[in-house]
């Protein structure tokens, strides 16, 4: 298993990564748990030209957090962290849910866009250039954002009749939720930007080590501002779909918690919090599998508290498995990592 | 260098702020207010002064809002339920709180994890454990509270001085000779400036750790303490977020997030700044309580920048900072 480090993995025509098998064998173990607490859960109906069932619900109300870790997992591959990302939700989804009803469908949504992408240039500036830790940087939006939002909505929670916006929540492709679409079609926009072009491997060396970076000629910065900036933009959809899954903003609880949902997504799908390699696709799986975890408490009847407690379990299983610790004493494999500095 | 001018700053920023919310209200002034500001910040400052160890340690604990939740919850069901006399109730949950923080504190030093993601779980672990015990806000009546919440030292001009602000000013005073006075004080500042080199001189990094979270568990538990007292009720869902107002009253007092720079006195005023802003908000009348967080986000971003200005050494340091954050 040592040779990974070394040899490149073969290009087959189809390839499961061994490292996405954990990842892959979790996600499988917790929908067959899934199954033995509700019979039904793998049972997928067609009702008035739309999918329905557990399982598309799993992916339904996956979505917004799925969007989120997308831009999470760039942000701690380059050694950062983003905390705002909920807080920009409810920005662009009071804004969105503001502007729907007297404004065309577009405009809607490119001033709910562009206030994601300003928001995410902003935490982008301010670790690259004015050189904040990311922790800190980003703290600063999370604990004003939500502020900002209930400026939009005046403190109310702003309702939306626009079927445009609407549809996001509520209307479906080929019997598939639009959340669903939407958030499949940003995940292989994103893998199609950062893996089809160097841009992946330059975020990787950005987290692995910034100053040799900088010395082959990568502008760091300029990697640093634009994965902050995609961070926003895509928790400006998450915040879309959002609203539009409930016709309406709520500038307190829209996104609330979810940016740490968000980053234990990324843990989950192998990416370390200390930068560096990165994988979108598992990334996806990590909030597909908190995800399932939420569903599977619901249908079993158990108070939904008990999400928190398992959420809690699972970090701890996570910790544990990625552990510089344990690796060192070879219990496990570490990835390709080599980091002797504690951070 | 200059690691005092942060806090000097903030002090003038809150004198002139006082200033400013005294001049444009014409009874702000006055030692009833300040009485009020203390008291209903008296949670928020325990709090803070724990978490100023953690951060100057060059960590963080984002469990302490979560742990007082669960702190009023289990007080008031084993006080108001279950008949434990109020005392020793207090005794357990200090015990429980700080075993937890022990706990998590283990768990960063011997995984070797980052403090952020390992508090986060014992945020979830707090928060869910309240939820678990009860949803619902369950009152405290026990004689105890009622002594304790009518004990006050007067002030002239109407002021008091309430039992859970003396116990904030008690624990910042306890805290500013364990941080400034004392071998582990030392260690603090000594592991927010270098792990390594900590290590290396021989400092039970270990041990100082695990002590530190202890610490900041057991005086999150504290908070809880006072939050109980202060509302006479248990509910799961107090705390929410104030681990957020925590970190940012440490910022503001001057504490680098970094590690290995700042004073609780610092975190004092900060604190201070905090329930300023609230109470500039509440006298208005007319602005909404949202300004709250922008202005303190704005305060945040004010203080971070001008301390990156001011350490202009720290310019190397903070890159690798960012890298390991």
């Amino acid at each position: 298993m040592s040779a990974a480090v070394d040899a490149p993995p073969r290009r087959a025509a189809w390839r499961v990564p061994r490292k996405a098998l954990p990842q892959l064998a979790a996600l499988l173990a917790i929908l067959l748990l899934d199954r033995a607490v509700s019979p039904q859960f793998f049972h997928v109906g067609l009702s008035g030209g739309r999918l329905f069932g557990s399982l598309i619900d799993v992916l339904n109300h996956g979505a917004p957090v799925a969007m989120l870790s997308l831009g999470m997992v760039l942000v701690i591959a380059t050694g950062g962290i983003d905390l705002s990302v909920g807080a920009v939700m409810a920005i662009s989804g009071a804004l969105a849910a503001s502007l729907a009803d007297s404004h065309p469908l577009p405009v809607t949504l490119g001033a709910a866009l562009a206030v994601g992408l300003v928001c995410g240039v902003w935490n982008g500036l301010l670790v690259a250039w004015l050189r904040i830790q990311p922790i800190v940087a980003t703290l600063i939006l999370m604990v004003a954002g939500r502020g900002v939002a209930q400026l939009i909505t005046e403190g109310r929670i702003r309702t939306f009749s626009s079927h445009g916006l609407a549809w996001f929540g509520g209307g479906s492709v080929l019997g598939v939720p639009a959340a669903v679409v939407v958030t499949a079609a940003a995940t292989v926009l994103t893998l199609a930007l950062v893996r089809g072009t160097a841009l992946g491997l330059m975020v990787e060396a950005t987290g692995g080590n910034a100053r040799a970076s900088r010395l082959a000629g990568i502008d760091t910065r300029a990697m640093t501002v634009a994965v902050y900036a995609w961070s926003g933009l895509c928790a400006a959809v998450a915040g879309i779909l959002a609203a539009a899954d409930i016709l309406g903003a709520d500038a307190n609880n829209a996104g609330l918690y979810l940016e740490l949902d968000a980053i234990l997504a990324v843990v989950i799908g192998g990416t370390s919090l200390l930068g560096g390699r990165f994988s979108i696709g598992l990334a996806v799986v990590g909030a597909l599998i908190i995800q399932a975890m939420n569903t599977g408490i619901l249908l079993s009847g158990l108070p939904a508290e008990f999400n928190l407690v398992v959420k809690a379990l699972v970090v701890l299983a996570v910790l544990l498995a990625q552990s510089p610790r344990l690796k060192a004493l070879g219990l496990r494999r570490p990835g390709a990592r080599a980091t002797g500095a504690t951070p | 260098m200059n690691s005092r001018l942060p806090v000097i700053v903030t002090t003038i920023v809150f004198l002139l702020g006082f200033a400013g919310c005294g001049l444009h209200f014409p009874h702000f002034a006055s030692t009833r207010v300040v009485g009020n500001l203390l008291t209903d910040n008296a949670y928020l400052g325990v709090m803070a002064v724990g978490m100023t160890f953690v951060i100057i340690s060059g960590g963080i604990d984002l469990s302490v809002g979560a742990v007082l939740g669960f702190t009023t919850v289990f007080l008031a069901i084993a006080i108001g339920r279950l008949g434990i006399p109020p005392l020793l109730a207090f005794v357990l949950v200090l015990l429980l709180a700080g075993a937890f923080g022990a706990a998590m504190g283990a768990l960063i030093q011997f995984l070797e994890m980052p403090p952020f993601i390992v508090t986060l779980a014992g945020m979830f672990l707090a928060r869910g454990a309240s939820f678990l015990l009860s949803t619902q806000s369950i009152p405290v009546g026990a004689p105890l509270y009622d002594t304790l919440n009518a004990f006050a030292l007067h002030l002239p001009g109407g002021g008091r001085l309430t039992f859970i602000t003396l116990l904030m000013l008690a624990v910042f005073a306890g805290g500013i000779v364990l941080l400034h006075f004392t071998r582990f004080g030392s260690y603090v500042y000594a592991l927010g400036g270098s792990r390594a080199s900590t290590a290396l001189m021989g400092i039970p990094v270990a041990r100082t750790t695990i002590r530190i979270y202890a610490l900041s568990g057991l005086l999150a538990g504290l908070s809880g303490i006072v939050f109980s007292l202060y509302t006479s009720s248990g509910y799961s869902l107090s705390g929410v977020g104030n681990e957020l107002d925590a970190i940012a009253a440490v910022v503001i007092g001057g504490t680098l997030l970094s590690g290995g720079v700042g004073t609780l006195f610092g975190t004092f005023v900060g604190v201070l700044i905090e329930g300023l802003i609230q109470t500039y908000i509440t006298f208005d009348g007319t602005l909404s309580s949202w300004w709250a967080k922008i202005v303190t986000g704005a305060l945040l971003f004010a203080f971070i920048a001008f301390q990156r200005l001011m350490s202009g050494g720290g310019f190397r340091r903070s890159r690798a900072g960012a890298a390991a954050a």
